[in-house]
């Protein structure tokens, strides 16, 4: 067989160049790594936050091996040449869509679509990319299950970047999910555990009757000159400390 | 270190051809390593080795710092190894010296020479080697330690690197020396070994031995390597190891 993804060949030998698992796809051999940065794919939408503003693009670290750059006409607002920092701010999260990618790594992004934009309020988590398909289920079941349970506001992103929106019980709550996934990800029926944690833990009393959803996900263009957002308890400056 | 200011050299081998701590010449001094202990890095390991006590962490790909050092065509593999001012017995200075730089330098191009770079141009990986105990043979763990944890943070690379030194202790050829070995033995000499290939990718050598010596010195410190290459692999295994049905995995 040929060597594929995550092997390399030598004197007609194969051999595995990442720590994974095998996973032969004839005629390729390929290793499938269980481990490393979150490496972008076009299409792959995912949450960043802003390091750096420049006249007409933004930096976004999404975990990828680079910074991504946001251009100004790849936002839902009409931005002028200079006006980029009355929109997003360094430290501010988002949702971008992986657009394209080309040889030295660059990597292009867009928030014009639906589901994209800058994340208000709520906190970040990160999870090991390759527990994000755990993470939404079969179908979307597992994500469908935990917004149901906790009614917090979830947005993930395929680069191992989950935002969590609602009240910080909520957001408490989704977290302890989060780790309870990235820590038993290869173990089956782990849908219904998280059930079961979730319907265990659930606060009882009107306290947690009708939580204020916190987060919102905005399309609409801020208020130029620089929005007064009411600061809410969480932040959302990413890069929370775990523990 | 010849036997330099030594006022009461210990005699390192007896009778028997047993050393200072009964090991014999061809015998390894215990070794433990962990994959992963560290949450925040991108892989990381930590490494026992007789009193050796080695933590690495790899940070990246990521984007370069310093600027000016970033590749157009490859990653550039930035490496610091340090020592804990705790780490011997008189207090060491902390801080870059030029025995740390050297070790940083010699460290990185091994690494060098089995990480495919190339697969991500204009990026940093970024390489922290922290002695907290040292015992002899230091960059040697040191190096153990850090391609473990290069394989953890998943970088993708020809092959794992053991290393260790070999040296000539009471005139004969012996393996892995520790502290007394190596500051009043005849001679010290590292070695790192890429055992796909056969290469040796790190080779220092102090003191004085005969070219038969030395060859002998080579043939021994190659089959330590090995020995040491399988605990790495296992360390790797254990981390990445789920207890049962492992099977839904991937998927």
């Amino acid at each position: 067989m040929k060597p594929g993804p995550g092997t390399y060949r030598v004197g007609g030998k194969v051999y595995a160049s990442q720590l994974g698992l095998l996973a032969p796809r004839p005629p390729l051999l390929q290793v499938v790594p269980l481990s490393g940065r979150y490496l972008p794919r076009a299409g792959d939408t995912v949450v960043g936050t802003v390091t750096d503003v420049q006249s007409t693009f933004w930096l976004l670290d999404i975990g990828a091996p680079r910074w991504a750059p946001l251009h100004m006409t790849g936002v839902p607002w009409k931005v002028d040449v200079g006006e980029t920092e009355q929109y997003l701010r360094v430290g501010d999260a988002v949702v971008v869509r992986v657009e394209n990618l080309d040889p030295t790594g660059r990597i292009g992004v867009s928030m014009q679509g639906e589901g994209l934009g800058k994340l208000e309020g709520g906190t970040i988590v990160r999870i090991s990319p390759a527990r994000v398909p755990r993470l939404v289920g079969r179908g979307g079941s597992m994500i469908e299950t935990i917004v149901r349970h906790t009614s917090a506001e979830v947005a993930i992103g395929q680069n191992g970047r989950v935002w969590i929106g609602g009240s910080a019980e909520a957001i408490r709550r989704v977290a302890d999910v989060l780790r309870m996934i990235e820590e038993n990800g290869p173990r089956p029926g782990l849908t219904d555990r998280v059930e079961r944690f979730l319907v265990a833990s659930t606060p009882t009393g009107p306290a947690a009757e009708g939580v204020p959803v916190r987060g919102v996900l905005h399309d609409e263009a801020p208020p130029p000159g620089g929005a007064p957002d009411e600061e809410v308890g969480a932040d959302s400056t990413g890069a929370p400390e775990d523990d | 270190m010849g036997n330099i200011g030594a006022k009461e050299v210990p005699t390192l081998l007896d009778a028997e051809g047993r050393r200072i701590d009964g090991r014999r010449l061809d015998e390894l001094r215990p070794i433990q390593i962990r994959a992963g202990p560290l949450r925040q890095a991108d892989g990381s390991a930590f490494v026992e080795w007789g009193a050796n006590k080695v933590m690495a962490a790899v940070y990246g790909p990521r984007e370069v710092h310093p600027r000016h050092l970033q590749q157009n065509t490859k990653a550039v593999i930035q490496c610091r190894y340090n020592m804990a001012a705790f780490s011997v017995d008189e207090r060491k200075r902390p801080g870059i010296d030029r025995r740390s730089q050297e070790i940083s330098k010699v460290i990185a191009e091994a690494l060098d020479s089995v990480v495919f770079a190339e697969e991500f141009p204009r990026t940093s990986i970024d390489v922290y080697i922290e002695v907290l105990q040292a015992n002899a043979g230091t960059r040697c763990a040191g190096l153990v330690a850090a391609s473990v944890a290069l394989a953890d943070a998943g970088i993708p690379m020809a092959d794992l690197l053991p290393a260790v030194a070999v040296g000539k202790v009471g005139g004969a050829i012996a393996l892995d020396l520790k502290k007394e070995e190596d500051n009043f033995g005849e001679a010290d000499l590292p070695m790192a070994l890429v055992p796909q290939s056969g290469r040796l990718v790190l080779l220092q050598m102090e003191g004085h031995m005969t070219e038969p010596e030395l060859a002998q010195a080579l043939d021994l410190g190659v089959g330590g390597c090995r020995v040491i290459y399988e605990k790495m692999k296992a360390a790797l295994r254990e981390r990445y190891s789920v207890a049962p049905a492992a099977e839904e995995a991937a998927a």
